[in-house]
Formats: structure tokens, sequence, C-alpha cells
């Protein structure tokens, strides 16, 4: 059953496989572990992203196309299913047809793109990619009578999926952190810990798109994880390692890519879709913003290019870091302002340096993890295991070659 | 002599800004295992890429089974039933041994019967079926390449130095092979530089010097005429005995 889910493809490293399920687990029962409306949204933004960065994945990491306008297509699904809700109005009729088109836009417009300009060298794609993405921000900031410009438009969510939608009786959530914090720093009150601990959850609509979103994200991740282990999954990493190869074999590798970009546009086009419903407000900032795009491939970067996996905990760490760094450090730098010499080092941690520490933890990710977050975990579980093996069987593959004819 | 499967007429082919080939006239008869001699730089290896429509043809045509493929890609060439294992191999380290051969298998899922075959001819692949390509030996890869461009019957095989920087045991294998497949009649233009090795299993011979070919006939008969094999081979001949 889980090999046929995880089509065969394993996490292959113990200390993954943990960190995969805590990830799956804590996303799950997630509305029922962590309280407040910080964790709540990002949690939200999480589902999303591991839906919009394993899509990039698929384009960067095993077919090594760049691409600027994966955001774009992520655009046309925000603001399609916003504008088909803002012109039909709040129900799920305007949804199916806001999903629909910007689909469509999607497939056409990643088609072209592809067949025009995959053809050639890889870094015109990136530049035309490029410039399409910043036409299209340039687009919905002008279109502002139909897009709200730079101010954004609101989601009118139907009733059932906003937070107007609540069943009579809350829920009840346990929030975990809070319990362990409470029982480090006040073990005696054990009693008293335990029963602040639980927490009301507002089983509204939101918490149902939520799910909703939580349950789209794993069957489509699970079915990428199916595509890019099939014979079409291997044909990418065929034209990845070496394209004319995979061609003298016979396979059309501009079709291949071209595919690869349709399926991938595709898949952010939902998350966009996704991202309209969970958050009710979008602006062009949130959707579409070059710094987006950047942030988008720190995800695949951090966590792994080349391997779903990797999107998963890159958007995690990623969406984690955001959230919560900037509130990390201003308990930091306002602790340090007591102190007489850090005092001056204070202004450095600020809240809103946070910007500066994630660059800095992305350099030392990168230099100590060059393959990302799940390739350096692969790698040791592997030399682990290739040192059980050697003194196992001894010697291994090398057979006496290459000495010239 | 058979038809021929395919034939180059005046071919000319260019990489980048050079001008590598000078009208190629080859033909290939079918069923017939044809080397392709000659220094290094006479554009043998770029007569091969050029069938594979890998280069720039200006002038000529090339022909196969009576159609010109001179403007196809590369793609739809390889499809029509031609195999090209180059020089570098060019084997996906990063897949294992299976993968290699699953993708090599276009048409669909390979045929179980002739795998054993190919098992046959090289046992090591059976052992090393999910090791990483990347692991393996030099001669292994070689193998390997070779296999990839025999686990479909292809019309035609173009093979370029396999033997280049392997032990001579392993050399011997490979002779083996071409053998065998020689003996199920399939089409073959090899590139070498070992005369012993293309002396072994050429039937017909084709010497190249600066992007033409200078002589073309039987293998049988450049082997016995030695003045013949100094005047096209000069000291190169001596030097890989």
């Amino acid at each position: 059953m889980i090999h046929s889910l995880l089509s065969g493809d394993y996490p292959r490293s113990r200390l993954l496989t943990v960190l995969l399920i805590a990830i799956f687990i804590g996303l799950a029962l997630g509305p029922f572990l962590f309280s407040g409306t910080v964790a709540f949204r990002t949690m939200g933004l999480i589902v999303v992203f591991i839906l919009v960065v394993a899509a990039y994945d698929l384009m960067l990491g095993y077919t090594h196309v760049v691409s600027f306008a994966h955001l774009m297509f992520f655009g046309f699904g925000a603001y399609g299913v916003a504008m088909a809700l803002d012109s039909m109005g709040s129900n799920f009729t305007a949804i199916a047809v806001g999903t629909g088109a910007s689909l469509l836009a999607s497939i056409v417009v990643a088609l072209l793109l592809g067949l025009l300009s995959l053809r050639v060298k890889a870094i015109f794609f990136a530049l035309v990619t490029l410039a399409i993405a910043f036409s299209f921000m340039v687009l919905v900031n002008q279109l502002y009578t139909l897009t709200g410009g730079e101010d954004g438009m609101r989601v009118a969510v139907p009733r059932e999926l906003g937070p107007a939608f609540r069943l009579d009786e809350p829920l009840t959530g346990f929030s975990l952190l809070g319990w362990l914090w409470g029982v480090v720093t006040n073990p005696l009150g054990l009693v008293e810990v335990t029963r602040e601990a639980f927490f009301d959850v507002r089983a509204n609509g939101r918490l149902l798109m939520y799910y909703v979103s939580f349950v789209i994200t794993l069957v489509l991740f699970l079915g990428m994880l199916r595509l890019v282990n099939s014979p079409f999954g291997r044909v990418l990493l065929a034209i990845r390692e070496n394209e004319f190869r995979a061609e003298a074999l016979g396979y059309r590798t501009v079709y291949y890519r071209t595919a690869v970009v349709v399926l991938a546009s595709a898949l952010a086009t939902i998350g966009g879709v996704m991202f309209a419903l969970v958050t009710r407000y979008i602006t062009p900032e949130s959707t579409l913003d070059f710094e987006l795009a950047v942030f988008v491939l720190l995800m695949c970067v951090i966590g792994g290019m080349g391997t779903l996996y990797g999107a998963v905990i890159g958007a995690t760490v990623f969406l984690i870091a955001q959230n919560y760094l900037q509130d990390l450090l201003g308990v930091l730098s306002g602790w340090m302002e007591h102190v007489p010499v850090l005092a001056m080092a204070a202004p450095l941690f600020g809240s809103d340096r946070w910007l500066l520490w994630f660059g800095v933890l992305f350099v030392l990710s990168v230099y100590f993890f060059p393959t990302g977050i799940v390739g350096q975990l692969r790698e040791w579980a592997a030399r682990r295991s290739r040192a059980g093996e050697e003194l196992v069987e001894g010697e291994k593959v090398d057979e006496p070659a290459s000495h010239g004819a | 002599m058979a038809e021929p499967l395919m034939k180059l007429s005046g071919v000319h082919a260019d990489i980048g800004q050079y001008h590598i080939l000078h009208g190629v006239d080859l033909e290939l008869p079918k069923g017939e295992l044809t080397v392709l001699l000659g220094r290094n730089g006479a554009g043998k290896s770029t007569t091969l890429r050029t069938i594979m429509g890998l280069t720039d043809v200006p002038r000529g045509r090339v022909e196969f089974k009576g159609e010109d493929i001179t403007e196809w890609a590369t793609p739809r060439i390889a499809r029509s039933g031609i195999a090209f294992v180059p020089e570098d191999m060019g084997i996906f380290q990063l897949l294992s041994v299976r993968e290699n051969l699953e993708l090599a298998a276009a048409s669909g899922p390979i045929d179980k019967q002739r795998l054993e075959w190919v098992f046959g001819l090289f046992p090591a692949l059976k052992k090393f079926w999910q090791t990483d390509a990347g692991n393996l030996s030099g001669g292994q890869k070689q193998m390997l390449a070779i296999a990839r461009a025999i686990i479909e019957p292809r019309d035609l095989l173009l093979v370029d130095e396999p033997t280049k920087g392997l032990a001579p045991s392993i050399i011997n294998d490979l002779r083996d092979a071409f053998r065998e497949l020689k003996d199920q009649e399939a089409t073959i233009l090899l590139v070498e530089q070992n005369f012993n090795f293309a002396r072994a299993l050429g039937q017909t011979v084709a010497v190249m010097d600066d992007g033409r070919v200078v002589h073309a006939g039987s293998m049988a008969a450049l082997a016995e005429d030695e003045a013949l094999q100094q005047e096209l081979l000069g000291l190169s001949l001596g030097a890989h005995q």
C-alpha cells in the first residue's frame, strides 16, 4: 500500500522519513496542535507552497528548465478565481469557472511558451519567461478596475469556505508545543499547564478550506511522485543528464520538456486558486512579485532539487523561518538591548532584519548542504549503508579495465 | 555485393564554423559489418554524427532504406531504426543499468528473450542490473552502451571506437559480441583505430582521410595488401598492432 502510494520512491534516509512523517502529521492535525492565527496562516501557506514548489521542481530539478514565469501561472489561478468570484458571486460555480478558465489559459500560454522557446538554449527560455511574467505583473497592476491594481482584491469566497460558516460546538485542540514549554518552565503546575494547553478550534469554513487544500496537495503530490517514477519521469532524467543522447535514443526532447512546463504551470495555477481561497485576499505583491519567485526558487534549492520530498522540506522550513524568524529576532534584539555591550548590535537583530539573517542561513545551507537538505540526508544514509555493505561484502564493482588497448 | 542499406553521396558537414566533411561517399551493404578506418581527425566520428543528424549538412544526401533522411531530426532518425553508440558512450550515469536499458527500449517494455540474449553477450550487466551506471568500470560502461543499442532490433548500428581505452580481455569479449551480432546479419558501421580488431570483424572497409572516403572495398583485400595498408593507413597501422 505505502509502496504503491509512494510509487516505490522512498525517502531513503531514516532522518528524512522522520521529518516527512512529522510534517505530514503536523499538517494533517495542525489546526488541532497549534493555536493562533499566525500558525493557521503559516500551515495554509505551507500546504499551498508544497504544491507550487514541487511543481517548480518538476521543471528545475527534474528537467533543468529554469522558468521565471512559474508565479505568473500561480497568479493566473489566484486572479482567475478571485475575478470569477467577484463577477459571478460567491458560489462554487464561480470557483469552478475561475479554476477552469485559468487552467485553460495556463495550459495554452505554457504550451506556446514551451514549443516556441524550449527549442533553443535554456537561457533564452529563462529570459522569455522573465519578460512574460513581468508584463503580466504590469498588466495586473494597470487593470485596476478588474484586479484592484496594487491594492489587490478581496476574494469573496462562498460562505461555506469562510469564517461565518461554523459548527455550533467548537472542537478542542491540544497545543503540544505550548504544553511542552509549560512543562519545562513550570514543572510543578502540570495540571494547570495541561488544562491551559487545550484550546478551542473554531470549526468554521476556513478550517474546511484548509483541509480541502491539504487533501488536494496530498493527492497531487502523490500523483507527481508517480509521474517522476514512471517511464516518462525516466526520460526526463535522461534529458537532464544528456539531452543529445536522449534524442539519439529517439526521444523528442522538446515535447517532453514542453509537457513538463505545461504540467508544472497547471499545478501552479491550482496552487494559485488554493492560495486565493485560503488567504482570501490577493495582491500583485503576494502572488506575482519577483521576490516571491525567488522565494520559490529558494524553497526548491534548500529542500533539494530533483527530489519532490525536497519541496516538502524546503517549503516547510522556509515558511516557518519566514513567519517565525521575525518573532525570534524580535525577542533576541529585545533581550540584547538590556545587555550593555550587545545593545549596540541589537538593531542588527531587529525583527525587520529577518531577510538578512535568512540570507545568512541560506548561504550557510548551500555551503554545507550543496544538494539541499534531502540530498544531504540521502547522501549520509547512502554512505552509512555503503560502509555497512563493504564490511560484509569486501570488494565492489571495480573490474580490471581502462588500460588502453 | 548486397544492396546498400545506407548510402551517403557527396555529404558535406559543418560543426560550428568548421567544415569537417568534404563530400563523403559511402555505401553500407545490408547485413554486413563495415569498418571505417582513418587517422585521427579524418572525419570518422563526424560521419556517424552526420548520419544521426547531429551536424549541419549544407550539401549532399544521406539515404536510409531508400529514403532521404538528410533533413530529419535526430529522434526521427533514431526511431527509423538506427542505433548510435558514441565515442563517449553517453550512458546515463545517474540511472541504473536497468533504467538505461529501459530507456533504450523506446517502443515499450523490454522483450524478455532479447534481454536474456543481451545478458548472454554481456553477463556483467545482469550482475549490476540495479547499479547506477556511473559506478560501472570503463569496460562495463561500453558493454552497457552497446547493449543499449541492441536491446531492440535495429536495422543499423553505428558504433564509434568501442575498444578505446579498454583492456585486451574486454576487447576480446566485445569482439565475440560483435561476431554474434554479425552472425545475426545485423548491419553495422564500426569506427575503429585498432586494426586487428577491425580486421577480425570487418567484411567491408572504408578508409577516410581529410573528410573524404579515399578507399572502399573488402576487408580481405586490404588485409592482404600490405602496400595498400601502408599507403592508406601509414604508420598508424603499426602503432596499433
